[in-house]
C-alpha cells in the first residue's frame, strides 16, 4: 500500500503504470474484488457527477437563497461573450460551482473528498473533456488518479474543514484535479505530483469560514477557484514547471498549518467571513440569533 | 493508517451539504441503531464543537436521525428524518454540549426503547468517514473498514477462547481484536473485526457461548 506521493510516483514509474491503475490495482488488493466491481464502482459515481451537474445546469437555488443559479450565469456569459480567461477555465468554473450549488440545495452529489469540495474534480472533468477527448474509461480513471492523490492526503493530514480549514477540502480537491488533468492530458507521473502540489501550494492557509455555518458562503465560490488553479498548475507541469517544494513535504506543512489554526477557523461558523458584518447580519436573518 | 480504500476520497453519495456534518453524521446514527439492533424509541444525542455550532445549517440533526431510521448516506428522505422519526415514535432531543472533546466533529448518542439503551460516541473524521470512540464507557477503536463483532461477555478465563474457536471453526480470519474490562471480574467487551460477513447462525452460537451477554454486528 502507497504511503505516500514519492511511494505512489515511484511505483507508477518504476512498472510503467498509469497512477490511476496503481489505484486500481491496491483497491482490488484491500477489498478482495474484482477489476470489473472496482471499476463500475466508480462509474456509478461518475454518473452521480454527471447528473449533479446536468441539475445545475437547469438552474437550482439552496432553501436559504444564499446560493444557486450562478452555474447558469457564467454559461450563458460564455455563450454571448469570448471570456478572458478561456472557455475551458470558465465552464470548469461554472460546472463546479454547479456541483456544489445542487450540494447546497441538498441534491445528491458525490465527495470528492468532502461534500464541501465536491465541484472541482468533477467541475475540471466535464471542462477539459471537451479539449481532451476521453474515453469513457479515462474519464473514470480521472476519479482514480484524483482519488490516489487524495488518499494520501488522508492518511498524511487532513480533508476535513473542522480539522485543517478549507486548504485541507478546497486544497485538497483542486489538488487531485490538478493530478488528474495531468494524466488524461497524456503527462507523467511526475507531472501529476508537481501539479498536485503547485495547487495545494497555493491554498496553504485557507480558512474554513463558512457564513452562518451553511456549506453555501463562500464554499460555491471556492470551488470555483479551486477548479482554476487546478487547471493552471496541470498546464504549468505540463510545461516543465516543477514544485521546488516536494508534494510530500506540501502536503505536510498543510498538516502543521492546519494543526495552528484556531478553532474559529475550522467549520465553526465563528471568524473569518462568518463574522464580518454581512455575515453576521445573514446568520441573523437566517436562524434569528445574533452572534 | 486511517483511510484504505480510494471510495473514501471519491465518495460516498451522498446527500447534501456536509460530509462530515451530514453524511458522516447519518453513519454514526446508522451505527448506533445497528448496534441497539433495532429501532430506537428515544435518543438523547449530544453535539460537541463544530457539531454543535453548526448542526442545523449542516443538517446533522436530520442526518443523525436518518440513521437512527436506518437510512443509507443517499436516502431522499433524509432532509425529511426528523419529521418522520416522530412519525414513527423516535423521540430525539440535540444537546449542544460545551465540554472538551478530542475531535471537533464529536456525537454521543444515548438511544433506546423501553427495555434496553446503549451509549455509544462517534467521530466524523472527514470526506464521510466515521469512528466509533466509546460504547457503553468502554473506549474503542471502529474504523468501519472492516465488519466487525462486538461482544460484551463477563471478565472470565476462557471467555474470549470460546469466542475465538467457534470463530477458527468456521474459517473467519480476524483482522484486528480487542478486549476492554471494567474491572478484574466485571463486564467486558471485546471487539473483533473480521475479513469477511459473519453469518447469523454463527452469531447466535456466539451469543450462546460461555460467559458471552449479549452480541451485535457492524456490517462495513
Amino acid at each position: 500500500m502507497f504511503r505516500t506521493v514519492a511511494e505512489l510516483v515511484e511505483v507508477a514509474e518504476k512498472e510503467n503504470r498509469l497512477i490511476s491503475e496503481v489505484m486500481i490495482l491496491q483497491e482490488m488488493d484491500v477489498k478482495e474484488k474484482s477489476r470489473e466491481e472496482v471499476f463500475s464502482e466508480m462509474e456509478k459515481n461518475l454518473d452521480v457527477m454527471e447528473k449533479a451537474v446536468e441539475d445545475s445546469l437547469k438552474g437550482v437555488k439552496s432553501v436559504t437563497g444564499l446560493t444557486g443559479g450562478d452555474a447558469v450565469k457564467v454559461q450563458e456569459y460564455m455563450k454571448n461573450n469570448t471570456p478572458l480567461s478561456g472557455n475551458i477555465v470558465l465552464d470548469a468554473v461554472s460546472k463546479a460551482m454547479g456541483t456544489n450549488e445542487v450540494n447546497a440545495a441538498m441534491g445528491t452529489i458525490c465527495a470528492t473528498p468532502t461534500a464541501g469540495s465536491a465541484g472541482c474534480v468533477p467541475g475540471t472533468l466535464f471542462a477539459v473533456k471537451h479539449q481532451l477527448n476521453p474515453t469513457r474509461e479515462q474519464m473514470v480513471r480521472y476519479l482514480f488518479t484524483a482519488g490516489a492523490f487524495g488518499f494520501v492526503v488522508a492518511n498524511n493530514s487532513f480533508i476535513s474543514g473542522a480539522a485543517g480549514g478549507c486548504q485541507a477540502e478546497v486544497g485538497s480537491a483542486g489538488a487531485m484535479a490538478s493530478a488528474a488533468i495531468v494524466e488524461m492530458a497524456g503527462g507523467t507521473p511526475q507531472q501529476s505530483a508537481d501539479a498536485f502540489a503547485m495547487t495545494l501550494k497555493n491554498m496553504l492557509g485557507l480558512v474554513c469560514d463558512p457564513v452562518a455555518g451553511l456549506v453555501e458562503v463562500p464554499c460555491v465560490k471556492r470551488n470555483a477557484g479551486g477548479s482554476t488553479l487546478a487547471i493552471v498548475s496541470a498546464d504549468m507541469a505540463l510545461a516543465g514547471v516543477t514544485s521546488t517544494i516536494p508534494c510530500d513535504e506540501v502536503i505536510g506543512a498543510m498538516y502543521r498549518i492546519g494543526k495552528q489554526m484556531p478553532s474559529s477557523l475550522r467549520e465553526t461558523g465563528e471568524g473569518g467571513l462568518a463574522d464580518t458584518p454581512t455575515g453576521r447580519l445573514l446568520k441573523e436573518k437566517l436562524f434569528g440569533m445574533s452572534v | 493508517m486511517k483511510f484504505n480504500s480510494v471510495f473514501d476520497i471519491i465518495g460516498p453519495v451522498m446527500i447534501g451539504p456536509s460530509s462530515s456534518h451530514t453524511a458522516g453524521a447519518a453513519r454514526i446514527g446508522k451505527a448506533a441503531r445497528n448496534l441497539l439492533g433495532k429501532e430506537p424509541k428515544w435518543a438523547k444525542i449530544h453535539l460537541y464543537e463544530s457539531f454543535a455550532k453548526t448542526y442545523k445549517g449542516h443538517g446533522t440533526d436530520f442526518a443523525l436521525a436518518g440513521g437512527l431510521l436506518g437510512f443509507e448516506t443517499d436516502d431522499p428522505r433524509m432532509n425529511q428524518a426528523l419529521e418522520m422519526a416522530e412519525d414513527r415514535g423516535l423521540s430525539i432531543q440535540f444537546i449542544e454540549d460545551s465540554a472538551g472533546v478530542d475531535h471537533p466533529n464529536t456525537a454521543r448518542l444515548i438511544i433506546g426503547d423501553d427495555t434496553e439503551q446503549i451509549e455509544l460516541t462517534g467521530i466524523s473524521i472527514g470526506g464521510g468517514k466515521i469512528e466509533i470512540t466509546e460504547l457503553n464507557g468502554f473506549e474503542l477503536r471502529l474504523s468501519g473498514n472492516h465488519p466487525a463483532i462486538l461482544i460484551m461477555h463477563n471478565d472470565r478465563f476462557g471467555a474470549i477462547a470460546s469466542v475465538t474457536e467457534i470463530l477458527a471453526k468456521h474459517e473467519i480470519n480476524i483482522g484486528h481484536m480487542e478486549v476492554n474490562r471494567k474491572d478484574v471480574g466485571k463486564e467486558a467487551l471485546m471487539v473483533i473485526e473480521v475479513d469477511q460477513n459473519v453469518e447469523d447462525s454463527i452469531l447466535k452460537e456466539l451469543e450462546n457461548a460461555d460467559h458471552i451477554e449479549q452480541i451485535a454486528k457492524i456490517v462495513s
